[in-house]
């Protein structure tokens, strides 16, 4: 079975990413992402908090990225300029590696992809040797410029961030995954098992999240569940399901019935 | 000690008793941290640092990873 998710130079096990937002404490962001079994976690760069004491811990104390592969995103970022700006510091600060999460928003209350800017930050992150994976709108067009331009993976939104929706538009999805042949990476929207299972069984290649894990009630529980409905999501799609038929269709034989 | 730097830390106004890059990093408790800096839209790389001297008005960004999706 092919288990393999092979992202540029990267190869992982686990088709499951997950980010370390919105959770209580950073124990907590260390449960949830150990039991989801993910291999690749996102983090967001910021200004470091001035005058903080010696012992305050960081993030990455807990998520020690010799463990974990992360992946450093843009969020907040409106504009290509900046968004390849923190790219370049996330990697200096990860000791020049450069793998990826390009997010360029157009507007704070959908955050909503802005495409022609997140197209011009990929073309100068490309050129200048990043690994890009790409948070974008579910639109085929631009997913096919994406995946062409040499974006290490596309992952167009479930739906809009944080919104747990689930797929909006799995036809969309379809076709995006009909013409890729780079990764398709749900990302954003996923709201429980369900929204990831159906996401891997319409044959996407892998799911980020972060709100339908962290804003859980109890999250290292869901993060376990998210980790089964994207095992067998993915299962279902490579054992290829029966066709939908509009009729009934016994399953017990309907001959030599007692009488 | 008079301050010898007026400089831009983090988007705060603030003066420095030194120009040496490293100073402030020590002052700030970032040992065994993960961080980045830039200085006017500039990133200094870690083997730098310690060499480096500011100037007056530098504009100085130092980030850190933090939870995000």
């Amino acid at each position: 079975m092919d288990n393999i998710l092979k992202i540029g130079t990267h190869s992982f096990q686990s088709r499951l990413m997950v980010g370390t937002g919105k959770y209580k404490d950073f124990e907590e962001t260390k449960s949830a992402i150990s039991v989801s079994g993910a291999e690749v976690v996102t983090v967001a760069l910021r200004r470091t908090n001035m005058g903080q004491n010696k012992d305050e811990p960081n993030l990455l104390d807990f998520i020690d990225p010799k463990t974990w592969t992360i992946l450093p995103n843009t969020a907040g970022c409106f504009n290509a300029e900046d968004a390849v700006r923190t790219c370049q510091l996330s990697r200096e600060l990860l000791d020049g590696k450069a793998f990826v999460k390009l997010e360029v928003l157009g507007e704070k209350k959908n955050l909503f992809p802005h495409m022609s800017q997140t197209i011009e930050a990929a073309r100068i992150l490309i050129d200048d040797g990043f690994e890009v994976l790409v948070y974008c709108s579910d639109d085929p067009i631009f997913c096919q410029e994406l995946d062409d331009m040499g974006c290490a993976a596309v992952m167009p939104l479930a739906s809009p961030i944080g919104s747990g929706l689930g797929i909006i538009n799995p036809y969309n999805i379809e076709i995006i995954l009909e013409n890729s042949s780079k990764p398709i990476i749900v990302d954003a929207g996923v709201g429980t098992a369900s929204d990831a299972a159906i996401a891997m069984e319409l044959g996407c290649d892998g799911i980020l999240m972060n709100t339908a894990i962290a804003h859980a009630k109890n999250p290292v529980l869901m993060a376990e569940a998210m980790k089964e409905a994207v095992l067998s999501g993915r299962k279902a799609f490579l054992a290829g399901r029966m066709p939908k038929r509009e009729t009934a269709s016994p399953s017990s034989p309907t001959t030599n019935l007692i009488e | 000690m008079q301050p010898k730097l007026s400089i831009t830390l983090n988007g705060e106004s603030t003066t420095l008793p030194s120009d040496k890059l490293q100073d402030l990093l020590d002052s700030l408790n970032l040992q065994n941290k993960r961080y980045a800096v830039e200085i006017n839209r500039e990133i200094i790389p870690k083997s730098k640092h310690s060499s480096y001297q500011l100037s007056d008005n530098d504009r100085i960004e130092i980030v850190e990873a933090v939870g995000g999706g």
